[in-house]
């Protein structure tokens, strides 16, 4: 049985979104499962393929699979695709209204903490293990966005942050 | 098998050649399958080895799980599967004066972790085959002990405990 994710006095479940691209980012996203086992937990990424994955993985346990939704692929280069990444996002922020946002990155993170905290969710970045010298560019920019704000290397951790509580690794 | 992974999103020429010129010059094109995201006109396509554009992720999965080596840029993606499933890999790092990204974070990533047992790293094109080579001749003698599929419980501790509200020691 996975461990129970209620809010006072247990009456309704936490609702999480839970946010990565593809690819690097979804694999340390995936590294952190423990963490909302249990929860109303839905996935946002960019590849649909993504879903059968972890239908897979659910069934495999025994549990219902979870929520999942896609999101359009852009990068700073792709402003278009960007601008239809957000609006996808906003919407669903206002539909789900959850009660924590978590993400690895980059890109749907930004827009997911950002649009997270004004729908009054808590909310976690975890920057990239791959970003070892300095914090990725959604990271930097993110902080305003983010209540716990993380890096993996405790070296790039600082007293005004980020904070390093661990590491997918 | 060996299978060669070059990431989700943005090309990787330098890579893609080092391993069709060593499958060349060993005759080896036969062991190799790769997966080089969508080569653009004018880019260079393997002539030694079969390979896909894309695979879906389920299939990525069970490629990656077969294989006794893998070949792959630096992404963490890749080398978090690979240390998962214990299964050796080179890593060839992305560099940003080459615009094979934005930057030389790639470069970091092989410096940080370059030295745990079953990563292979080749610094450039030239060191590719070589590397190879050793990873190849060492992969029966030197298979690590998988990491386990989940990070530190403690990470995902102090992580759940904000993400459910509860009382933090936060400061």
């Amino acid at each position: 049985m996975p461990p129970l994710c209620r809010g006072p006095f247990l009456t309704k479940p936490i609702r999480i979104i839970a946010v990565a691209s593809a690819g690097g980012h979804w694999v340390q996203l995936m590294r952190l499962r423990a963490a909302w086992e249990g929860c109303e937990i839905t996935y946002v990424t960019t590849d649909p393929g993504l879903e059968a994955v972890l239908r897979q993985e659910a069934a495999a346990q025994g549990l219902p699979a979870p929520a999942f939704r896609i999101i359009v692929e852009g990068n700073r280069w792709q402003k278009t695709r960007l601008l239809r990444q957000l609006l996808q996002i906003l919407m669903l922020m206002l539909w789900i209204r959850p009660d924590a946002v978590i993400s690895t990155g980059a890109a749907p993170g930004y827009f997911a903490l950002r649009f997270g905290k004004l729908v009054g969710a808590r909310t976690v970045w975890i920057d990239s293990v791959a970003n070892a010298d300095e914090l990725s560019l959604s990271g930097r920019k993110v902080r305003k966005y983010a209540d716990r704000w993380l890096t993996q290397w405790p070296h790039l951790a600082g007293q005004d942050g980020p904070e390093f509580l661990g590491s997918v690794l | 098998m060996i299978f060669l992974t070059i990431g989700t999103h943005e090309p990787f020429d330098r890579l893609i050649r080092a391993v069709d010129d060593w499958c060349a010059a060993r005759g080896t094109g036969g062991q190799v399958f790769g997966q080089i995201t969508d080569p653009k006109p004018g880019a260079y396509r393997p002539q030694h080895f079969d390979w896909v554009a894309r695979l879906s992720p389920q299939e990525y999965d069970r490629r990656f799980a077969a294989a006794g080596l893998i070949v792959s840029h630096a992404g963490m993606g890749s080398i978090l599967t690979a240390l998962h499933h214990a299964t050796p890999i080179v890593v060839m790092p992305r560099r940003g004066h080459l615009r094979e990204t934005r930057n030389d974070h790639q470069f970091t990533t092989v410096r940080m972790l370059g030295n745990r047992p079953g990563i292979y790293v080749a610094e450039d094109e030239t060191h590719l085959g070589p590397v190879m080579d050793r990873a190849l001749a060492d992969a029966d003698a030197l298979r690590a002990e998988p990491i386990s599929a989940f990070a530190d419980a403690s990470f995902t501790d102090a992580l759940r405990a904000f993400l459910t509200g509860q009382p933090s020691d936060r400061k």
